[in-house]
């Protein structure tokens, strides 16, 4: 339902970034995915990440619920789970805001698909961690610090 | 290099199967670099589909943040014992999985 809306999106704002990229050498074009929202993926921060996704400013929403720790000891392996009692949700993206690309992973949920994912990423230092959903169109997300300590030399 | 396949466990219960997928994977960011200081060039999982019998239950597009060796779980509704669900993955190199399992 939702592909071909994705596909637009990225042959828009996703081609016109690839190829100043590619123009200036950062990427190569073989190594560009033709399916894969690279745009999103390699931006640095919340704000260009969401744009490369074609969300709009999410709004922080007591109903995304954002399961992690609160400290973790080993920035490898840190278990996030997002769930929401959001109506239609139809996306469910991870961010971790202090890491070289923001976006973690994107889920697409097709109807009968709860939202309720669980998975584990890395963070390479203490960073603000967001959970965002699309619901009926609209975007929500909800927010946790994770304090990282590595090898005992932080904090 | 050969891939290990996936472990995946599927149960059914109460009307909702909950499906937890294990990916043997590097997903090498990219931003190390090895003992003579060369970086080690980014090689990690982009997408990933979930199908329960033929239909889709999840796609997702993975980046190099998500931890070595994959997990992943996820619910739907529906699903009987003895269906079957298949997930594959492709990585940035062209690479492909697919494994299968019954659910519980």
């Amino acid at each position: 339902m939702n592909n071909q809306r994705r596909n637009v999106l990225k042959s828009g704002s996703g081609a016109a970034l690839l190829s100043v990229l590619a123009a200036a050498g950062i990427i190569t074009p073989g190594v560009a995915l033709a399916d894969w929202n690279k745009a999103a993926f390699e931006a640095k921060n919340m704000a260009d990440t969401l744009k490369a996704m074609g969300a709009t400013t999410p709004a922080d929403s007591k109903d995304v619920q954002l399961t992690a720790p609160d400290i973790a000891e080993n920035g490898a392996v840190v278990p996030i789970g997002v769930a929401s009692t959001l109506p239609n949700v139809t996306m469910v993206a991870i961010m971790i805001e202090k890491n070289p690309s923001t976006l973690a992973a994107t889920f697409t949920l097709p109807a009968g698909t709860e939202p309720n994912i669980q998975t584990r990423v890395k963070m390479g230092q203490t960073s603000n961690i967001f959970a965002v959903v699309k619901s009926d169109g609209k975007f929500f997300m909800t927010s946790k610090e994770i304090k990282v300590t590595m090898g005992g030399c932080g904090g | 290099m050969a891939t290990n396949p996936m472990k995946i466990r599927a149960a059914n219960k109460d009307g909702v199967t909950e499906v937890k997928v294990l990916i043997s994977h590097e997903m090498e960011t990219g931003q190390r670099k090895d003992s003579a200081g060369a970086v080690i060039p980014a090689w990690f999982i982009t997408d990933l589909t979930a199908k329960h019998n033929d239909k889709v239950v999840l796609t997702s597009e993975f980046g190099t943040s998500i931890s070595k060796n994959p997990f992943l779980a996820f619910r739907f509704k529906g699903g009987a014992k003895g269906d079957k669900i298949v997930v594959s993955w492709k990585d940035n190199k062209g690479e492909t999985r697919t494994d299968e399992a019954a659910i519980a």
